[in-house]
């Protein structure tokens, strides 16, 4: 699964695209968000942290489609 | 509406958008980079945006604005890249036939933006820089 990372979840996790053999166990956006954090420690410090698929905001209990375009959205700061 | 991620804030642009026949008043709201945050000075910002979710999320508000409000055009532009101390980044405006939806819906649509649309700053001072708003 390819996960594009933006702002400082860029530079947590060290590239601006993140490729992740995802796990059979992890299917849902909850359980990627768990899987990553575990991985990449500093997200859990951050103040939030979204994911979006396929352009739009994902709840935790979205199923995850090998198909979709995943982002990770650390919290926004525009305008 | 005219919604748009942008290499320069156009006013211009804006302003030939908002001013159709029925429109009595324009609102517009640009942000500029301001020299200091947090008792620090500040020398310029940089903007990062996921560009086709930024588009959805500005084209949704715009949309949310003219169902609560009675609005001739809505125009929201945010930029990309470095900006300096003083420069523009950001412009939301709204035009109506009376200018209490205009202030409303203006005031709207920068306070939504900064809210989901995913566009990231980073502020750049003497000694460093951090993205802003990313730790509690």
């Amino acid at each position: 699964m390819k996960i594009l990372l933006f702002g400082i979840t860029k530079d947590i996790i060290g590239s601006s695209q993140l490729d992740l053999d995802l796990p059979a166990d992890v299917n849902t956006v909850g359980g990627l968000k768990d899987l990553l954090k575990v991985r990449y420690a500093g997200l859990s410090a951050l103040r939030s942290l979204a994911v979006a698929v396929d352009n739009e905001y994902a709840e935790d209990g979205q199923a995850l489609s090998p198909s979709a375009e995943v982002a990770l959205i650390p919290p926004v700061s525009g305008g | 509406m005219l919604v748009d991620i942008v290499e320069e804030i156009d006013l211009q642009g804006a302003l030939k958008c908002l001013g159709t026949g029925s429109t009595g008043g324009i609102d517009i709201f640009v942000g500029t980079v301001r020299d200091n945050a947090n008792g620090k000075k500040v020398s310029r910002l940089e903007f990062e945006a996921y560009v086709p979710m930024a588009l959805k999320e500005m084209r949704a508000i715009a949309a949310r604005a003219s169902k609560i409000w009675q609005l001739e055009e809505v125009v929201i532009q945010h930029v990309v890249g470095i900006r300096m101390v003083g420069e523009p980044v950001v412009l939301t405006a709204a035009s109506a036939p009376h200018r209490d939806a205009a202030f409303e819906a203006c005031r709207f649509l920068i306070d939504e933006l900064k809210k989901t649309v995913p566009i990231w700053k980073k502020e750049y001072y003497d000694d460093g820089s951090i993205w802003v708003n990313a730790h509690p």
